[in-house]
């Protein structure tokens, strides 16, 4: 520790320039810097405030909170490096765990088919959003304002006032819940199934034409068109599997909560996009590492948990997670200023 | 001793609305030559390199590549045949690196399973490719293929700009008012790529309004006045005040002055 400090004083008695352009250029070069650091540090913390932090038990319990949120942010990471956002992720997740729950609850569908059909119409509702932002040319921020509340109301109106408990609905759909120990730590499938789409997702975006498409549209949209990039179909398909992912988030969020309700799951609209800018991902565009938005859902979770165990009332949480967003966006925009 | 044209465009027509942009515009290019095409706002130089790169669809008239008629319906068209363009707007992805912005829209997969199904790009191959591409127009000032272009300059991001269509044209390339956004020493790089892709035997079309750069790297210029070819001069027949009074309709030239024969 302090032969590093050491090494600071020496180099930025060379000049405090070089360094800190230096540390400009590392941080745009790998986004993911940053929100590694802020974990690996608040951990550190908490677990000095409260050594029940490091509790296997604790750290299993953490990660399972931030399955379904986590999930919502992968979906939400790729329609924010397109430049675009999306206000509806969470309502489309609801409505897509409202289908699932009452094919099964109401029309007696085998749980597999209500699966596909929630996950359907996920893919259907983000296939909207997307046509709504390609061929209306709407703003995406209004379109998914808009579809926030159609989505929602769809949901209050198809769920006629009732939950479906866990109890009511086929065991394939809450499967998600299994809990199983993976040494001292206890995980669900859902966790499992949110880190198969992180890695699905960074393999797409990173090895694929696709990927760079979605990067180099969301980077310069005309530079992208004039290379010959069909830009409308990259931002449309990038609605559409956002839509799928919420809808598979829909399924991890019926698994955690053992019901399909109206009302759970709401808070995702925002919480995504809070994983996605503290992960490091620029609300301009063509800028960010997915996993970045895993360790921002995680970040989020490791806050709440340890200020919880730390002994703070709860509103402490989000007055703690609005600093980290804020903090974060001011690190983008310095990042961001490091090659203009 | 007369030289097959690389592409011809005959008797142009293109109106929009009540607006005549092509009045039986022509154009002949040859191979190895740099046709500057210049013009006042309005003169529908823009519309004639559209039509030829595919970006618009002429209402009537023929256009010819190697001797073939061709039509286009959007800009893959002509991209497909050969025919390569590069705009004014420096358009490339800035946070891409070099070799990713090289192949945008054209990436290269790995072979076998990993590319066919997977789908998995060869950033190997791309970047090796990129590498020899741009070392054989000779920009030295690159030296990491892996950059990403936003830490390069705007003369360097141009010749990353038509690196890029050098690689891919086989037949024609176009650059839009390529200096447009430059300060002066980088539009001097571009101007050296630019003779640089002709000497490789390429056929380049320049558009700019740029009349001291016309002169340095043209071999004939060709004037566009209200929708058609007012005259095809050459930097060594004509002056850069002849060549401007052309542009207003100032001068009028006779068929015999005018070099419609390739000079090189």
């Amino acid at each position: 520790m302090s032969l590093s400090a050491a090494e600071v004083e020496f180099q930025s008695n060379k000049g405090p320039e070089p360094l800190k352009e230096r540390l400009q250029a590392k941080l745009h070069q790998y986004p993911s810097i940053s929100p590694v650091m802020v974990l690996l540090i608040s951990g550190a913390v908490f677990w000095i405030l409260n050594p029940n932090f490091k509790d296997p038990f604790n750290l299993s319990l953490v990660v399972q909170q931030v399955a379904v949120v986590g999930a919502v942010a992968v979906g939400q990471t790729i329609i924010i490096l397109t430049a675009g956002i999306d206000l509806s992720c969470g309502a489309i997740a609801v409505f897509a765990s409202m289908v699932m729950g009452r094919t099964a609850f109401a029309n007696h569908l085998p749980g597999w088919q209500s699966l596909i059909i929630g996950l359907l119409v996920g893919t259907a509702a983000g296939a909207f959003n997307g046509f709504l932002v390609t061929k209306i040319k709407l703003p995406p921020f209004i379109v998914t304002l808009g579809t926030f509340n159609i989505f929602n109301a769809l949901t209050l109106l198809y769920a006629t006032g009732r939950d479906i408990q866990a109890s009511e609905m086929n065991s394939t759909l809450v499967w998600m819940g299994t809990t199983f120990k993976a040494g001292r730590f206890q995980i669900t499938l859902g966790v499992i199934l949110m880190l198969l789409m992180y890695l699905v997702l960074s393999y797409a975006l990173r090895f694929t034409a696709w990927g760079r498409h979605v990067y180099a549209t969301g980077d310069d949209v005309e530079a992208a068109r004039l290379a010959g990039i069909e830009t409308k179909r990259v931002i449309f398909s990038v609605y559409m599997v956002a839509g799928l992912i919420f809808a598979l988030a829909a399924w991890i969020l019926i698994g955690r909560t053992g019901a399909a309700s109206a009302i759970n799951g709401i808070d995702l609209n925002l919480d995504s996009i809070t994983a996605v800018v503290i992960g490091g991902t620029s609300l301009f565009g063509g800028r960010g590492r997915i996993i970045g938005s895993f360790y921002g859902a995680v970040i989020v979770g490791v806050f709440r948990d340890g200020l919880t165990l730390a002994g703070l009332p709860p509103y402490y949480q989000s007055l703690a997670v609005g600093i980290l967003v804020i903090t974060a966006v001011t690190i983008d925009q310095w990042i961001r200023k490091a090659n203009k | 001793m007369s030289v097959a044209p690389a592409l011809t465009a005959t008797n142009l027509f293109k109106t929009y609305g009540s607006v005549v942009a092509l009045n039986g515009a022509d154009l002949q290019l040859y191979p190895g030559e740099v046709l500057a095409v210049v013009g006042d706002n309005g003169a529908g130089k823009s519309t004639l390199i559209k039509c030829i790169s595919g970006a618009e669809v002429p209402d009537s008239g023929e256009i010819t590549l190697a001797g073939d008629v061709v039509k286009f319906h959007r800009p893959q068209d002509g991209r497909h045949a050969g025919i390569e363009t590069v705009y004014q707007t420096l358009a490339v992805a800035p946070a891409l690196d070099i070799a990713a912005n090289l192949y945008l829209g054209r990436e290269l997969r790995k072979p076998g399973p990993l590319g066919s199904i997977f789908r998995m790009l060869d950033n190997g191959a791309m970047k090796r490719e990129s590498k020899s591409h741009i070392a054989d127009l000779g920009i030295s000032t690159i030296q990491n293929i892996g950059q990403a272009v936003e830490t390069l300059s705007g003369g360097q991001r141009q010749a990353v700009a038509v690196a890029r269509a050098a690689t891919f044209s086989s037949k024609v390339i176009i650059l839009d008012e390529p200096t447009a956004a430059l300060g002066v020493r980088e539009s001097n790089q571009v101007l050296k790529l630019i003779e640089r892709l002709r000497d490789r035997g390429l056929p380049v079309i320049l558009i700019s309004h740029n009349m001291p750069q016309v002169f340095e790297v043209a071999d004939r210029i060709q004037v566009q006045r209200l929708g058609k070819r007012a005259g095809v001069v050459t930097p060594k027949t004509h002056q850069m005040n002849e060549v401007v009074a052309i542009m207003t309709g100032a001068l009028k030239v006779e068929e015999k002055d005018q070099t419609l024969q390739p000079v090189r």
